[in-house]
């Protein structure tokens, strides 16, 4: 297995003691396309950056296992650390209009990420930037290598961050919402290329997402969590048969042309979720 | 960015520039017209014959409308005249010429040290937030801000001048190298460094430190905690995220992503110190008896001089506006999303 996570936990300070984000989670990540769900501050996209080890400052991760390759990153040093950031797994994150660096051109940052962890000039390094876009289906890519982050539309700057992340050749894909800040035209189209990219050059993909259905759409896996624990985990095709209310009841808030209904059911939170 | 968009935004700074250059000239007129100082009893004296106040009055065309005393003025600006001070007997403008470059020289010292100290200062209290480094770059800022700068100089005189001698006392050279080197530029190391006077360059040098030192002190405070907070603020940036994803040295992230950002507007924080030192050097100048600008300004003020001393505010004013102007096209030049 790839990744191996048992028991994490990631616990934030508060003026009235730890307050945890995280509890308890155990997953294991192979050669597949993983689908994580939640709704805001259900601890998924903690979960996933602590495999980098890039969370806020504050946070406090324990776990008694977690592991990337059989490297141990609660142990790593900052130098270990770095040859799995980039190199063999990659982060995207939601909008690009934010995660890109306005004062670098797209061909710049792409070519850093390259030369960060391959050996060649910058020359090579641009070649490189430019060969990347067109493999993320950009139409120009030498003049969108030009364009400063500013200069590109939602679709097109997050197809530079896939670019980006898919540099140096990783082994795997953190994908954060990826398509959350996109126009629904241009959300489907990303996502199709994430899906293609990652089979094509056999990488996982951990795809985190509020969208239940796309999600279970896209990925082998689905893993539900709330409140900072996994729900339920299941094969994304069973997605019907789930069995935890709170699945149940996402399923049920959503609308369907198949099975028109007056008025949407609101959700019914059971405290003992909680527990 | 188009051709003719540079052109129309260049074009838009440089009518606005001269708006504000307009308004200068208009508000020190006026001053001239309202302080309650006859300039023809500065000129004549208290115990003139009436009949040649008189005279000097019309020759100085005080006679006429003030919008004719402004145009008359305004014209005078043009052929670059500011008329004659009464204390030195010679023009304005050479005046100018010969204290300003002293104040330039300070001022541009000062400015090099604050920058070289406090930017990376400022870096390094940012990314250490909360630490102990943090802490100790606050209290020296703290320091270097709410210490009058009379004070900080004179402390500096006593300590490194009367007591450890290591620094030379006031003033811009020795005596013994008065005169010594040909005045080129004003400035006198660039002075001594063209005539290959070593010994004179090193004694400017030597000169310079103190003041400098105290001025540098001063802006350094402010450019360190302007840095900071800036940096602050764009280390908390979703690409600072992106940056470290990719695997980035901390170094690389700290100064090619984080830095990178904040360099745009922290041009116009260090144009904006530096135009403050050219025309607020005036304690420093006043305690090290520096022959600048700040002097010359003080000491006409006192002798009711108004030639002179609205000559050195607009000619501090003008500064002011060509920094101005050249931090705003700086920034264009840095910033992509400016253009």
């Amino acid at each position: 297995m790839l990744v191996e996570i048992d028991n994490l936990s990631i616990a934030f300070p508060t003026p009235t003691g730890l307050s945890h984000a995280v509890r308890g989670v155990s997953l294991r990540i192979g050669a597949q396309k993983l689908g994580i769900v939640g709704e805001s501050g259900s601890g998924k996209s903690l979960t996933a950056r602590s495999l980098l080890r890039l969370l806020p400052e504050s946070a406090k991760l324990t776990a008694d296992r977690l592991t990337f390759d059989g490297i141990d990153i609660l142990r790593a040093n900052e130098r270990t650390m770095r040859d799995i950031r980039g190199k063999r797994a990659g982060l995207i994150l939601q909008d690009p209009k934010y995660a890109l660096n306005p004062v670098m051109t797209a061909g710049d940052q792409i070519a850093e990420a390259w030369r960060a962890h391959k050996k060649g000039s910058r020359r090579e390094a641009m070649q490189k930037a430019v060969d990347l876009l067109d493999q993320v289906r950009i139409r120009d890519p030498a003049r969108v290598a030009r364009a400063y982050p500013h200069e590109l539309s939602g679709g097109m700057g997050q197809r530079v961050m896939i670019a980006m992340m898919l540099a140096p050749d990783p082994e795997m894909l953190i994908a954060d919402e990826p398509t959350s800040a996109l126009d629904a035209t241009v959300q489907a189209d990303i996502l199709r290329l994430i899906e293609d990219l990652v089979s094509r050059r056999g990488m996982a993909l951990v795809l985190i997402s509020h969208d239940l259905p796309l999600v279970s759409h896209f990925c082998d896996d689905v893993v539900v969590m709330y409140a900072g624990r996994i729900v339920e985990r299941l094969r994304a095709a069973d997605l019907s048969r789930a069995e935890h209310p709170y699945t149940r009841g996402l399923l049920n808030c959503l609308p369907a042309l198949s099975r028109p209904q007056p008025s949407l059911p609101v959700m019914v939170r059971d405290p003992a979720w909680l527990a | 960015m188009s051709r003719s968009g540079w052109v129309r935004s260049l074009g838009a700074t440089s009518s606005s520039v001269l708006v504000t250059l307009f308004g200068l000239i208009l508000i020190t007129f006026l001053i001239g017209r309202v302080m309650p100082i006859d300039p023809v009893i500065a000129i004549v004296g208290d115990h003139a014959p009436p009949d040649v106040i008189e005279r000097v009055r019309v020759e100085l065309a005080l006679d006429r409308p003030l919008p004719v005393q402004f145009w008359i003025y305004v014209r005078n600006l043009l052929h670059g005249d500011l008329g004659r001070s009464v204390m030195t007997s010679n023009t304005v403008l050479a005046d100018i010429g010969h204290f300003f470059p002293a104040t330039m020289e300070l001022a541009t010292v000062a400015i090099l040290g604050a920058t070289l100290v406090g930017v990376p200062l400022g870096v390094l209290a940012a990314v250490r937030q909360g630490h102990r480094i943090d802490h100790i770059v606050r209290v020296v800022c703290l320091t270097g801000q709410s210490v009058p700068i009379f004070l900080l100089g004179l402390l500096a005189l006593l300590v490194f001048y009367a007591t450890l001698g290591w620094a030379p006392g006031t003033g811009r050279q020795d005596v013994i190298y008065q005169g010594d080197v040909a005045p080129m530029t004003g400035l006198l190391t660039v002075d001594a460094l063209i005539a290959g006077n070593w010994d004179a360059l090193w004694d400017a040098l030597a000169h310079l430190v103190l003041p400098a030192s105290v001025l540098a002190y001063f802006s350094m405070a402010y450019i360190t905690r302007m840095t900071r907070s800036f940096m602050l603020e764009a280390l908390h940036g979703e690409y600072i995220i992106t940056a470290r994803a990719k695997g980035l040295s901390p170094l690389r992230v700290i100064w090619r992503h984080a830095f990178g950002n904040i360099a745009v507007r922290l041009v116009t924080v260090l144009a904006l110190t530096y135009a403050g030192l050219l025309e607020g050097a005036v304690v420093t100048e006043t305690i090290f008896s520096w022959p600048g600008l700040g002097q010359y300004l003080t000491v006409s003020l006192l002798n009711a001089d108004m030639n002179a001393v609205l000559g050195a505010t607009l000619i501090i004013g003008m500064t002011y506006l060509a920094l101005n102007l050249g931090a705003d096209l700086l920034y264009r030049l840095l910033d992509p999303r400016a253009q």
